[in-house]
Parts: structure tokens; C-alpha cells; sequence
């Protein structure tokens, strides 16, 4: 009790000082909570993204297609559940600003495949009924204020001309890792606005999509899919949804490193300033830590006061960061929305945040303990006057 | 451990044959060469002397909080120098109150917390605490202060508070360096009054560094100490 009172007492004998220290502090965590949580951003699409699902697209790239007709031809492979088929469209709400995925999918089989999106069945009986139909995620329904019934214009990019979709259904996510930011409409429709208008584009799909009926045979699944269309016009690949969307993501991976660098960077950086804190206070107190010696007091006595202290500082700078990182991350995943469909502090993040305290509180006290606990009583004696 | 010293002697401190020097590079500086004296129980005895001839060393040495280069300091009973850190330590908290000439008082404890500190050391209960504290001030006549911060008391007053932290465990000596040095001279008249209170009823064996003769006058045997060496001057 009186040594916490005494931790208390001085960690605020320098007010500034040490508010400015706690203030580093939650800067500090605060800055690494929404770096990392910009890191696991990034890859939610992975994480959210099953690996009981496979994905086959062109062999040579993403930008070439695969002939529809090779959808009978999977689904006839060893270990396949069902198969269906989606094609990037993307098309653009009145401006590029608006942007959100949006797909051409096989209107009957796409979200069998897809239990994370969660949708009524008289709606999805709907979406399927409709030709010009579509379904929306719940968070894109809500940044455009978007209800069933509605009518939807968009703008084609790759596939030109203007493209109206009524809205049938709005999903919402299993749990909170789910991307509520999707458009998905019928491949028909715009199957048979090809044919009519580029009918050298018709009757191609971006890509497969693959159930399984074993997960455990994802690698003997991919094979016979690719050994099928090998040698033909298009060859395939196919892999894990997890792996494609991967591959995807690492495109840009060198960004996601050094900002995860950085946010180490930031932690460093604090350790300096809190050890550099407590270094300055360890040597004005030295005469007083000679005192408590001289009367008695012992080098685990001085360690407990000087150790405390800087937990204590650290502990508070670091609670209260880590109190602000949800609502900061929140607005923030308000406001970058659009970029990140998912954007949700990671549990991981705080453990790592409540290490990082104790490593830098920890840190920051060894010196000025050493130093403490290390002069002789006579010499700190005469430090003082 | 501590064995109690031998009936007929009373002697509290016998300082023989004690050196010391301090080392400026590779250059020894002789501060205390070849001391041997001795304390009594009960004894107030003022060291004197010129700026530098190492009266506060000497104080040091005999306080435990440093140590010899040759010689021995037994007090009563005990050979310090065969005390390790750890046990000395321990041996300083029960026996030795120290009061300095900056009172050198915790500035973010109050009075009564810092009178209470050497107390956390003993296996005191929080009452029992209390009421040590409680006596102590009353001896320095400052109970009405209990709740005042150094910053908040006069320099007189922080050394009484000094002073109270020094008693509060109710050690047998008394180690005080130049306790009236930061001091007008009313107040340094005070705390001469308190330390001869202190040895006259309570018995406690003072120990005073000083450069004050009026603060000499108290004690009842001066020594005084010049370069290095020890000269008696009958009180
Ligand atoms: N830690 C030290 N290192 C070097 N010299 C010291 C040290 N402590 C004291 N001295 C020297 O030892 C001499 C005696 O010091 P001190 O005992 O403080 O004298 P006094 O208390 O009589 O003024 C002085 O010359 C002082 O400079
Ligand atoms: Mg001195």
C-alpha cells in the first residue's frame, strides 16, 4: 500500500513530464492498434475467405476468361460438390468514387456455395426470379441508403453501356469477418446483352468456383480440374480460395510490410522516450534512493520502487490507448470504409499491446535500477547540497 | 548475531586503527590515516573540524554506509566490516538513526510518512506504526504538523520531522551530519536542545559532525580532526 502511494506520488511529482510520457504512450499504442488492425484489414478478405472452396481461372491470367461450357466438365470431376461461376463487372455508381466489387454469378447456384452470406429465402427465391435482379451486402445497402425494390443504375467499365439491376435481396454476414460490401447480379443478364451487342465476349466467365465435397482432397481436386483442360484452349488453375485471394493481396504486399514495420518502429521509438523519462527522474532521485538506502532499504526495495513506477506509467499510457483504440478504429473504419470492408481490432492486437507495455515499462526501469541500486550510499550521500 | 557488548566496558563504538583514501585516477588521496578511538554508551560526542579532513567519512564508516580501507569499527559487539551488504543494511535499519544537514526528507511524503518510512522495514503492524510515528512527533513536538509536506514546513521543522524518522525505531546511536549547518540560529538552538533531550533521557549514543562551537558546546566530549588524524579537546 504505502509503496503504491509512493509510485503514485512520484510518477506525478513531474506533472508534465510524466502526462506527456503517458500521452507518448497511448499515441504509441494507439498508432500500432490501427496499424496492425490496417494490416489484418488487408487480409480479411483472406482470412473470411474458406479453403473448402476451390478457385479455377485462366491459367495465363485473371484478365482472360474460361468458356461457361467447362462448367459441366468440372462437376463431373472426382470430389466435386457443385460448381458455379462469377465474372468481375466492374461497374461504377455514377462516379469512380462510389466503388464497390461487384460480380456477374450464376443466379441459381452462387450462394449455395457462399453460407456466410446471409439472405431470406423469399428473397433469394426473388433474386432468382428476376433476371435484372440483384442482391446487395448489408453495409453497401446502407452507405447508399439502398432498399429492396430499388432500381440501380451502373455504369460498365469492361462490359460498356448502362446497366440497370433491381435490388431482391440484401444479405448480411455470418459474423463480423464477412465482406457486406458485395453486388452480385445475374450472369444471364449480362450473358445476353453480350450476345447481342460483342458477341465474342458471350458465353465466358471470369471464374469457377468449386465445392467440395472432402475438404481434405483440395490438392487432388485442383489437379484433376487443371489435368481436365489441359492442352485445350484455355488452361486453368486452380487452387484455394484462401491461396487466390492470397495472391491477390500480395500484390501489394511490400506496402503491408513496412507499414507492419512501422508500427514496430513507433513501439521502439516510445521504449527510447519512456526509458529517457525515467532516466532523467532515476538521477534526480539518486540522492533519495541513498536515503531509503541508508536507513535500511535494500536493492530489491529500490528495483520495486523504480520498476513500479514505470509500469505504472507505461500501464497508464497503455490503458488508456488501448480504451481508445475501438472507437478510434471504428471511426476510422467508418470513414476508410470503402477500402477496407472489414475493419475490426484484432484480439491478437491487444495481447500484443499489454506485451509491448510491460517490455518497454520494463525496459525503461533497468537502467536507472541499475544505477540506483549500484551507488554507494555515501557517495549518493553527497549528491545532495 | 549481534552479541550484546560486554557489561563493564559500555563502549558503543570502537573505531582502531581505521584508514581510508579515495582514489582521484590512479592518485590515492589519504582522507582518515591510522584513527582509533572509542564511544561509550550513552556518549554525545561532537566531531570537529577544518572543511575536507574527513569528518563526514569517518561519520560514514562508523554509520555503515561505507567502508574501511584497513582497520575495524566494532559497535557494540559487532565487527560491521564482516557484514555483508544485505546484512548491513538490516543492521543500519535497527541501529543507527540518521539525521543530515539537509534533512533529506522525501518530498512527496508528508510528515508522518516520512517518519513512518524506516518503519516498513520492521514487522510492525499498521497500528503498531502508528503509534511509534505518534510518539516520535510528539518528542519533536510536531503532532499538529503530521499532515504538512517538507515544502509546507520551515528548515527547523523538516529536521525535527529528520530527526523523528531518525528515533522512530528506536535506534541505540545517533549518526548527525552538520544537523544545524542549513540552520538560523534559533532553530539550530532547538534541534541542539532536542539531541540533548535524546541523549540525556532516552540514552541515545550522538554521534555529531560540526564546525558550529556553539553546537559543540552541547556535546560532552569534542574531537577534533585534521588532516587525517584525531586530536582529543576536552569538552
Ligand atoms: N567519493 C569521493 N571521492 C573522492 N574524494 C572524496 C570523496 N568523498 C570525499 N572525498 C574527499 O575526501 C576528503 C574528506 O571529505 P569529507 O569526509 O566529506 O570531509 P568533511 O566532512 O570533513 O568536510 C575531502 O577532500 C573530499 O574532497
Ligand atoms: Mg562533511
Amino acid at each position: 500500500m504505502f509503496l503504491l502511494k509512493l509510485l503514485f506520488r512520484n510518477a506525478f511529482r513531474h506533472r508534465v513530464r510524466t502526462l506527456l510520457t503517458i500521452l507518448g504512450i497511448t499515441v504509441a499504442i494507439l498508432a500500432f492498434g490501427l496499424l496492425q488492425t490496417v494490416v489484418s484489414a488487408w487480409y480479411a478478405g483472406v482470412n473470411a475467405s474458406s479453403s473448402t472452396r476451390l478457385v479455377t481461372r485462366n491459367a495465363v491470367s485473371l484478365v482472360f476468361s474460361l468458356p461457361i461450357a467447362y462448367q459441366e466438365r468440372i462437376r463431373r470431376i472426382e470430389g466435386v460438390s457443385s460448381v458455379s461461376y462469377a465474372n468481375w463487372f466492374g461497374g461504377v455508381y455514377i462516379t469512380e468514387k462510389n466503388f464497390f466489387p461487384n460480380f456477374a454469378v450464376d443466379a441459381k447456384s452462387y450462394l449455395d456455395l457462399y453460407p456466410e452470406f446471409v439472405l431470406p429465402p423469399d428473397e433469394k427465391r426473388a433474386f432468382q426470379l428476376d433476371r435484372k435482379g440483384c442482391v446487395i451486402g448489408k453495409k453497401l445497402a446502407e452507405r447508399f441508403g439502398w432498399k429492396r425494390g430499388d432500381s440501380i443504375p451502373l455504369k460498365g467499365t469492361i462490359f460498356p453501356g448502362n446497366w440497370e439491376f433491381v435490388v431482391r435481396g440484401i444479405y448480411s454476414g455470418v459474423d463480423t469477418s464477412t465482406d457486406e460490401s458485395q453486388f452480385f447480379f445475374h450472369w444471364d443478364y449480362l450473358n445476353e446483352t453480350l450476345r447481342k451487342t460483342i458477341a465474342r465476349r458471350a458465353d465466358q466467365t471470369g471464374v469457377y468456383i468449386i465445392g467440395l465435397k472432402n475438404p481434405q482432397a483440395a490438392s487432388e481436386v485442383s489437379l484433376a480440374v487443371d489435368a481436365t483442360f489441359k492442352n485445350s484452349l484455355a488452361e486453368t488453375l486452380t487452387e484455394t480460395e484462401k491461396a487466390f485471394q492470397l495472391s491477390f493481396v500480395s500484390m501489394t504486399e511490400a506496402i503491408v510490410v513496412a507499414i507492419r514495420i512501422v508500427s514496430f518502429v513507433v513501439i521502439i521509438i516510445i521504449m527510447v522516450v519512456v526509458a529517457n523519462t525515467m532516466a532523467m527522474t532515476a538521477r534526480e532521485r539518486i540522492g533519495e534512493y541513498a536515503i531509503f538506502k541508508a536507513m535500511g532499504f535494500q536493492a530489491h526495495h529500490i528495483a520495486g520502487m523504480v520498476f513500479g513506477e514505470s509500469l505504472f506509467i507505461t500501464a497508464a499510457g497503455g490503458g488508456i490507448g488501448i480504451l481508445l483504440t475501438f472507437p478510434v478504429a471504428r471511426t476510422f473504419g467508418e470513414v476508410m470504409g470503402n477500402f477496407f470492408p472489414v475493419f475490426q481490432v484484432d484480439r491478437s492486437t491487444l495481447y500484443m499491446d499489454l506485451v509491448f507495455c510491460l517490455i518497454v515499462g520494463i525496459i525503461a526501469g533497468i537502467f536507472p535500477t541499475w544505477r540506483a541500486i549500484r551507488i554507494k550510499v555515501a557517495d549518493g550521500l553527497r549528491r545532495i547540497g | 548475531m549481534i552479541m550484546p557488548a560486554s557489561g563493564e566496558q559500555q563502549i558503543m563504538v570502537a573505531v582502531n586503527a581505521v584508514s581510508k583514501a579515495y582514489r582521484r585516477g590512479n592518485q590515492p588521496i589519504p582522507v582518515l590515516e591510522g584513527i582509533s578511538f572509542q564511544i561509550a554508551r550513552g556518549e554525545f560526542l561532537a566531531l570537529m573540524g577544518p572543511s575536507g579532513s574527513g569528518k563526514s567519512t569517518l561519520l560514514n564508516l562508523i554509520a555503515g554506509i561505507d567502508t574501511v580501507d584497513s582497520g575495524s569499527i566494532v559497535i557494540d559487539g559487532v565487527d560491521i566490516a564482516t557484514l555483508d551488504e544485505s546484512e548491513l543494511a538490516r543492521w543500519r535499519a535497527s541501529n543507527v538513526g540518521f539525521i543530515f544537514q539537509f534533512y533529506n526528507l522525501i518530498p512527496v511524503l508528508n510528515a508522518f510518512e516520512n517518519v513512518e518510512l524506516p518503519l516498513l522495514l520492521t514487522t510492525l503492524s499498521r497500528r503498531e506504526r502508528r503509534q511509534h510515528v505518534e510518539a516520535a512527533l510528539d518528542v519533536v513536538s510536531l503532532s499538529d504538523r503530521r499532515e504538512h509536506y517538507p515544502s509546507q514546513l520551515s528548515g527547523g521543522q523538516q529536521q525535527r520531522v529528520a530527526i523523528a524518522r531518525a528515533i522512530v525505531t528506536d535506534p541505540a546511536i545517533l549518526v548527525a551530519d552538520e544537523p544545524t549547518g542549513d540552520l538560523d540560529r534559533v532553530s539550530a538552538g532547538e534541534i541542539l536542545e532536542l539531541m540533548g533531550r535524546l541523549n540525556a533521557e532516552q540514552g541515545k549514543t550522538i554521534i555529531m559532525v560540526t564546525h558550529d562551537p556553539r553546537a559543540a558546546e552541547k556535546a560532552h566530549i569534542i574531537r577534533q580532526l585534521d588532516k587525517g588524524l584525531l586530536n582529543d579537546v576536552p569538552a
